[in-house]
This record gives C-alpha cells, structure tokens and sequence, in this order.
C-alpha cells in the first residue's frame, strides 16, 4: 500500500509555536495544500501578520515577507503590482485585519487587487493576551472586556464578509469554518477557488475562516469548537457572499 | 546634454524614471502633488506603475512590499505624511530593503502651513520612526541637484538596503529652472536574488527568501542592529557629500546652511564681500551622513570667530554643527520656519549683529 497521507510541500519541517488545540495548524495546511496542487509555490509570497501567525514565515517554504500590524494588504498591493505575475497572499487574524488595518483590507478589496487574503477570525486578539477583537461577540470575555463585550460602548462585532460583499467592485468573498471535518473539506475547496481566481488574474480573493481560540476563550479544544459552531456560526453564517461572476 | 525648463517637483519624478525607477506609490499633500500628477501620465509611456494609495500608511507598505521583491520603488510625500509613512520607513530599514521617499517639506509642527521649511532636519536624520535605524539624507539646492541625487538615490539605497531619503523644501518642488539628465547618472539595479522575494521560480534557488524585521532571539536582534550600525558608519566613510563657499580666504564668520536656504546665503555672502567682509559657508548636500569632518575644519580657521547655522527650523541642523565644532567655537543659529524665506539683507543684518557683540 502506498503513501496515502503526507506533508505538504508548501509546509515546512518546523515545529508551530501554536498552542494545543488551536486551529490555525489546518488551515496553514489546507493553503499549503492549494499551493502544491496548483504547482505555484516557486511563484508564491506570503505575507505574514503582527498578531499569532506573525511567525507563518517559518511554516511555510515559499518566499514570505512581515507586515507590520494591519499592513499586509498594502504590501501584497505593492508586491503584485510591481510583480503581477507572483502570486500573494496575506495570512490574517481578526484585530490585524478588522481593527488595525481596516483601512487597508477595504481598500485593497475596493481595487480589485489581484491577491489573496486568508482572514483568520476566532473573535479574540490571540498573540497579545485575550483582549478584545472587532470580532468578539455581545458579551463574550476577554482580557479588556472582564465583564463581557459591552455593546453599548463598543458597538457590534464586525461582520467584515458582510462589509467586503457591499464593495461594487468585483471579487471573490466568503465564510467557512474548520471547527469539523464537513467545514474543513469546504474551506479547502474554498481556499483553493480563491487562488485561481487570482491565478487566473479575475479578481481580489478573500476567505474567512472561522476559527477557534481555546486558550483565550478559556475552554478545551472541544468545548471551543463546540462554542463557536453554537455562538459564532450563527453570528457569523458560512457561504459564498461574493463570487466575481455574480 | 539639452537643458529643459521643469517644476521641481515633475524634475523629481523624471529623474525617476531616468534612474529606472518604474514604480511609484503615493498619496496627494501640498506642496509636491505635481509628482504624483506627472507620473500618473508619464509611468504608463514606459509600462511603469503607478498607484494612488488610501493614506500614507498604506503607501509606506507597498512601497515595503515592492522593494521587498527587490524592484526599484520610490514615493514622494511631504512632512506630515512623512510623518505616517515614519513608521513603515522603520520597517524598511529593519527589513534591509532598498527604497527611495521623497520629503518636499512644509511648515508644522501638526497641519503647519504649506509653504517651504525645513523643520524635519530632525526627523529625516534622527529617526522619525522607532528604532535603531539611520536613512542616507540628501538635501537638494535646486531642481538640477534634485534631479541628480534623485538619480543616485537608487543605487545608494540598494548599496546599503535601506531607505533613501531625498530632503527638499517647498520651494524646490514648486519653483521652475532650467535642467539636464545625466545619463552616466543610470545605473542598472543589482542583484537582489540573495535576499528578495521575487518568487523561488524567479531567480532558480529552492530556498525560500525572508523580508522581515522581527528578531526575537536577543542575540539576534543585537546582531542584525550591529549589521544596520555597520552600514550606517559606511555612509560616514563614503558618502559624504558637501560644498565650500568662499573658504579660500579668511572669514569671521562661517555660515553651515543646506537647501534652499542655502542659495540666500550665498547671496548674502556676495553682497558682504562687496562691503569688505568675509564670511565663509559649507553646505551639506547630505544630511545623514553629516559633513562633521568639513565643518570642524572651516570652522576652526584662525580667522573664524563664530559659526551659525542658518536654517528655515527653529534651530534642528545647528545641534549637529555644535557636535561637529567640539566647542571649538562659539555656535549661534538663525532661520524663521512660518514659510517665509529670510532675505540676505536679514542674514546681513544677523551676521553684523554677531560681529558687534
């Protein structure tokens, strides 16, 4: 009997620094996954976040370059207009791209830049400590909302699919999730869609996935997946909200 | 080489692409959109890029992006967005990658005004963003000079991978004067395959390259800062760039002034000569590094009494003047940074008041 399970290419040997039962670990590899079936990892650049994934850099084995918090979408702007035919992508969690750099992702949504953008939302801030994301819901704990997400001060969380699918410009926009193994299968598919999108030069790409933070949230690995199918999803719905073809 | 009669500011940006410089990212602020402007016609006749960025912020990292695939890339700006693009210019330093900003400044502190000053002298040699870093600074006297460190900004900023800075003031950018382009000014960029990610593909390796600034291991940050120090001290062997004026003879007094300020002061210069008195001036034509060789010198000649340094700040460039002269000599500062330029009959009238006392 053959192989029938191994390492991406697009992956390297390290060990990640993520913490047990984090989910960050599949959803580096259903994109490495992508990479090496579309045969691009000796065109690909990647670009790291400030936040949990700021170290993908050592993950990945394709060429990759460190953003400063929130900046990434510009600098796959400046990447893929001064080298069009690399393909880019930006790995990005919720405070990095829906606080931060908000600016930044709408923008780069809004002309159409030919990258792709993974948006990593699991409703917290991880790498700092538990504070409170765009993304953390009504209520929700965290280490500068003690007493839950009050949203008489701090507003709704941010729906940023939502927010990205009203843009008239043409792209590629949705939700899924890896909290189990039907949610995974679509993400993959998903991820691989939004690099031939921009493979193909149609369009920005921009998938997010929902994700889990047990650490932060205070909760083993199942009870967070567990929470988050039950409070995010509904919150958050799963699906294509923009296809370049619509 | 035929002259033509340009705008500082649309000099700038055909020195540019002279220089092979066919990517520009930039945000509009006064006094220097004419940049901008000429490029947005000017980039697509040569099938270069040109993007009009959300905010100075962003500008700053494609700009990072962009260099960190090794092409030539430049933006213009003008103080305070230099001031938003400061902290991406720490990333670029810290991330080793060479790219060319532009500072047309204007008057601050804050919104200021949008007339010529000269009041970032600070932040272009100091820092401005955070960290251990220097950008190589040089400080044009008109649009031919401009056009020229333009020119030499790129194969400085890849010689040393780091940021380049081009320090002008308003009335650079706005004023129109007759100038050349030096062709032996072109130089073909260098190879970036060691170090920039332009696709594994691109230069036949099956390593990956790394663009970036974190550096967690103490030992390693410490190492890399010493690598930044290292080049930094290079600049001060072998980039020094500078002018005499009228340092032949014996002066009382010895101007320091750069930029525009400058030019009035030569000015100046002339008109005491005519009356019998001389006064000496050395120009920095870069910033950083600073000409402390050049001036100590001029400054401590037995004739020379007093060194001021003339500036359109309240007193930046004179701190380096004063390291330069060791306390040899007594070091004053005149200037006025609301916009206006001070008039050689001010300088004069400075100057005698410094001989009276």
């Amino acid at each position: 009997m053959g192989k029938t399970f191994s390492k991406p290419e697009a992956l390297s040997d390290a060990h990640t620094h993520y913490c047990p039962g984090c989910t960050h670990g599949i959803i580096h590899r259903l994109v490495a996954e992508a990479i090496d079936e579309l045969a691009i990892k000796g065109r690909t650049v990647g670009i790291a976040p400030v936040g949990c994934a700021v170290l993908a850099y050592n993950y990945f084995t394709c060429d990759f370059q460190e953003a400063a918090h929130g900046r990434a979408p510009a600098m796959a702007t400046g990447i893929k207009r001064v080298r069009p035919d690399l393909v880019a992508f930006t790995y990005q969690g919720d405070g990095d791209l829906a606080s931060i750099g908000m600016g930044e992702i709408v923008h780069a949504a809004n002309r159409g830049e030919k990258f792709t953008t993974i948006f990593v939302n699991n409703a917290i801030y991880g790498m700092t400590g538990g504070q409170m994301a765009p993304t953390t819901m009504p209520g929700q704990r965290a280490s500068t909302a003690p007493f839950g997400r009050d949203t008489a001060q701090t507003g709704m969380p941010m729906r940023m699919c939502e927010l990205l699918s009203t843009l008239a410009t043409p792209g590629y926009v949705t939700r899924q999730a890896v909290l189990k193994p039907k949610f995974i299968n679509k993400a993959k598919k998903a991820i691989k869609k939004a690099f031939e999108y921009q493979i193909e030069n149609r369009c920005y790409s921009f998938v997010e996935v929902v994700s889990t933070c047990p650490t932060n949230w205070g909760m083993t690995p199942q009870n967070a997946l567990k929470w988050a199918e039950e409070t995010l999803l509904p919150y958050y719905p799963l699906g294509e909200f923009k296809t370049p073809e619509a | 080489m035929a002259k033509v009669l340009m705008k500082g500011n649309e000099a700038i940006g055909e020195a540019a692409v002279r220089a092979g410089c066919l990517n520009y990212f930039a945000y509009p602020i006064t006094p220097q959109s004419e940049v901008a402007e000429y490029l947005a016609k000017r980039l697509p006749e040569v099938n270069g890029t040109f993007v009009q960025g959300e905010s100075e912020v962003a500008v700053g990292y494609m700009i990072f992006g962009a260099a960190g695939c090794g092409e030539r890339v430049m933006t213009t700006s003008s103080s305070p967005g230099i001031s938003l693009m400061s902290e991406a210019i720490s990333y670029i330093a810290g991330a080793r990658c060479p790219a060319v900003f532009v500072n047309i400044m204007r008057g601050g502190p804050g919104l200021g005004g949008i007339l010529p000053s000269q009041g970032d002298y600070f932040q272009a040699t100091k820092g401005g963003g955070h960290g251990d870093y220097r950008v190589l600074v040089m400080a044009p006297d008109g649009v031919q000079e401009a056009v020229e460190m333009t020119m030499k900004a790129f194969p400085l900023a890849e010689k040393y991978r780091g940021p380049v800075m081009i320090l002008g003031d308003g009335l650079i950018g706005q004023m129109m004067e007759p100038v050349a382009f030096p062709e032996d000014l072109t130089v073909a960029p260098s190879n970036k395959d060691d170090w920039a990610t332009n696709g594994m593909d691109t230069r036949k390796s099956t390593e990956k390259n790394l663009v970036k600034s974190l550096f967690l291991d103490p030992k390693q940050l410490n190492d890399h800062n010493l690598t930044l120090k290292a080049g930094y001290q290079r600049m001060k062997e072998e980039e020094v760039m500078f002018e005499r004026y009228n340092t032949d003879g014996d002066y009382k007094v010895l101007i320091v002034s750069y930029g525009t300020m400058s030019r009035v002061c030569k000015t100046a210069i002339d008109m005491m000569k005519q009356d019998g008195l001389e006064v000496g001036l050395v120009r920095p034509k870069t910033l950083f590094p600073f000409p402390e060789k050049a001036v100590f010198d001029a400054a401590v000649k037995e004739s020379c009494q007093h060194v001021v340094s003339i500036e359109m700040s309240m007193g930046q460039m004179v701190e380096d003047v004063e390291r330069s002269v060791k306390g040899r000599r007594d070091v004053g500062w005149y200037g006025q940074c609301g916009g206006d330029i001070p008039s050689p009959e001010e300088i004069i009238s400075h100057i005698k008041s410094l001989l009276k006392s």
